[in-house]
């Protein structure tokens, strides 16, 4: 079960990983902000990612990383 | 008896490079330098080592960069307006603190000017031609064979300090042949490892980077400051000049490069005519040697510059002779040369 | 547990100074990535330009010399000439490669001297804060074209790839972008293509990778790469435009 990892404080809040995740659940989280002041990008229903790698191969600051379980 | 070679300054000087290490020549042609270049394209291959004419005097230099960064022994040369159009690239080279040779075979200036010899690029050489607070090794010589010892000199010295160094000429002492000796060639593993240079990591060690950007003002001035505790090493230990006739002289003739050796004619005239003349020979323009000035300038009343130029050095004699001596100008410039006997006049004017 | 996607080894863990949304993050990690599968990471130097990317020598594990604007391919030379066995590149933009430095690029070209290029084409200056580039399109605004680039006064925007694949060194030079994930992919074969060049000694490589600019283009990071797919790549087609890596 591929599983994705936010290194929070990286993220932009570009939000591009959103535009591509086929499944639709890489989101911005709203409810809090990093220490860049972003809403970091995050992940909602996890269990529902195919581990197709669009959002990491979208994000341009290395933010996501993915591993297998 | 070492062999002697008799050889155009051009090339004495190429020739030197090599026996001392020099391994990469990136260069373009202007007269009155050009001959380097070409011996150089000839004898590199030879000896393993890489000639390339760049498309720009611009290029060039900042091949030099690079191979100087990745811990190569590197020259170039030009003339005049070449080290103009690299001057910027000089800044960078000093910034980074790179070590390399750049050699000024000067000509008529300003502009495109004319391929006779002159000294008017004393200012570009030692008072900046780039942009920012540097400095370089300037050694000018006044024979093929000093142009032979002092192309090692300022290898060794760029090295040392992590410093570009200049060996000035002009176009005479570029064209004209002298017998000369060269010294065997060195071994090159004997030179000191750079591990500052960027040949890879190997996965061995953190990365090395060249560069000369600093966006924070605190880091750029403390790396100024470094290089100023560096410079005032420089300015202590490397100032060469020669004296000659100077113990009983009222008036000190100051020049260098080949026409300091027509004022020295013109000075053996005047000795025996009665004169007390003596002359000054920096060979190290920068760093200026400053303390003879200081201390001639307490005996000899009168000093005169005499350049190929229309007054550059002479602002270093007023400066350094501390208003202690009245300080006079005489020069050609454009590529004019004076003879002997219009010194010799000059001097009986004004002595 | 597998990993399936991490930040390549030689993409210093850093973050990087560009804008949100800006591709220059991608293509550093592009290159990252292929100079990592191909294990070369000890024997990489990288020239950054100047522009954005002039601080890249913060993102990168390897060796890296910063050059003077326009002037690195002609730092890279030196570097290759002193040492052959190493993998040279220069990471370049529109700018430095096609404005002050294109003498410098022509004749590496020329030369087909073995390094491989990355230029990184947004059409914009983005570190002075967005005017016009030698690859800005006609009509388009920017600081210095506040009425759109007009041809009669600013002339036509100039086409790399077509132009340097007429010069008989260039060994492989394609154009790619990182506007979607596919591409993205297309991109990242480019740049192990450009670098296997270089490893097989083929001669002089350079990928032109077109690139955003959320802040100075002022829109959106999407909506960003949707205006690059809709005006630029009609004036930069993609594609292979000289390949001769096959020729020993």
């Amino acid at each position: 079960m591929p599983r994705l990892i936010f290194d929070e404080d990286k993220c932009k809040g570009c939000r591009l990983c959103t535009t591509v995740c086929p499944k639709k659940i890489v989101v911005m989280a709203e409810d809090r902000i990093n220490a860049k002041g972003f809403h970091p990008a995050t992940v909602k229903n996890q269990e529902e990612c195919i581990g197709c790698k669009f959002c990491a191969t979208m994000c341009p600051d290395c933010v996501i990383k993915i591993v297998k379980d | 008896m070492a062999k002697k070679f008799l050889m155009k300054g051009n090339e004495a000087l190429a020739e030197a490079a090599m026996r001392n290490g020099c391994r990469f020549f990136f260069g373009y042609p202007i007269t009155p330098q050009t001959e380097l270049a070409a011996y150089m394209a000839k004898k590199m291959p030879k000896i393993g080592g890489t000639f390339l004419q760049a498309e720009s005097e611009v290029a060039a230099i900042n091949m030099v960069y690079g191979a100087a960064g990745a811990g190569a022994r590197v020259m170039t040369s030009s003339s005049s307006p070449g080290i103009s159009l690299k001057s910027e690239g000089i800044s960078y080279i000093a910034a980074a603190d790179l070590p390399c040779v750049i050699v000024n075979i000067v000509r008529g200036g300003p502009g495109l000017g004319g391929i006779q010899a002159a000294q008017s690029d004393y200012f570009q050489a030692t008072k900046g031609g780039g942009h920012g607070d540097y400095r370089l090794l300037v050694y000018a010589p006044a024979s093929i064979q000093e142009l032979v010892d002092l192309t090692a000199k300022a290898f060794e010295k760029a090295d040392e300090y992590r410093n570009p160094a200049m060996i000035m000429g002009d176009g005479m002492l570029g064209q004209m042949m002298e017998p000369v000796e060269f010294s065997e060639p060195i071994d090159l593993s004997s030179l000191p490892e750079k591990e500052w240079a960027t040949t890879g990591t190997e996965m061995k060690r953190k990365k090395n980077i060249i560069n000369s950007l600093y966006l924070s003002p605190e880091e750029l001035e403390y790396l100024n400051i470094k290089r100023y505790e560096k410079y005032a090493v420089i300015k202590e230990k490397e100032p060469m000049y020669e004296e000659v006739y100077t113990e009983d002289a009222e008036l000190i003739v100051t020049a260098y490069g080949t026409v300091s050796r027509v004022a020295l004619s013109a000075i053996n005239i005047l000795r025996e005519e009665g004169y007390k003349v003596g002359l000054i020979r920096p060979i190290t323009l920068w760093p200026f040697p400053e303390k003879i000035f200081d201390e001639r300038s307490k005996t000899a009343k009168k000093f005169l510059s005499v350049e190929l130029s229309m007054g550059q050095m002479v602002e270093d004699v007023e400066r350094c002779t501390k208003g202690r001596s009245e300080v006079h100008f005489f020069g050609r410039s454009g590529g004019m040369v004076p003879g002997k006997e219009d010194i010799v006049e000059e001097i009986k004017r004004i002595y | 547990m597998e990993v399936l996607f991490e930040r390549p080894h030689s993409l210093s863990n850093v973050v990087n100074s560009y804008c949100p949304g800006c591709t220059h993050g991608i293509i550093h990690r592009l290159v990252a990535e292929v100079i990592d599968e191909m294990g070369i990471e000890g024997e990489t130097i990288g020239i950054a330009p100047v522009g954005c990317s002039v601080t890249a020598y913060n993102f990168f594990e390897f060796d890296i010399q910063q050059a003077a604007h326009g002037r690195a391919p002609a730092v890279a030379t030196g570097i290759k000439r002193v040492h052959p066995d190493k993998f040279v590149f220069t990471y370049q933009g529109d700018g430095d490669l096609a404005a002050i430095g294109t003498a410098e690029i022509v004749h590496a070209a020329a030369r087909s001297e073995n390094i491989t290029v990355i230029f990184v084409n947004n059409a914009i200056y983005g570190m002075t804060g967005g005017q016009m580039a030698p690859t800005s399109l006609v009509g388009q605004v920017t600081q210095t074209t506040p009425y759109g680039r007009k041809v009669e006064n600013q002339g036509y925007p100039l086409r790399v790839c077509e132009l340097l694949s007429t010069v008989e060194g260039a060994a492989y030079i394609e154009r790619v972008s990182v506007d979607s994930v596919q591409n993205i992919k297309k991109a990242k074969a480019a740049i192990r293509k450009a670098f296997e060049c270089q490893k097989n000694k083929k001669g002089f490589s350079l990928v032109e990778v077109l690139s955003t600019c959320p802040t100075n283009w002022g829109k959106e990071p999407d909506e960003a790469l949707e205006w690059l797919r809709e005006n630029m790549m009609p004036h930069y087609p993609l594609g292979v435009y000289c390949d001769y890596t096959d020729k020993d």
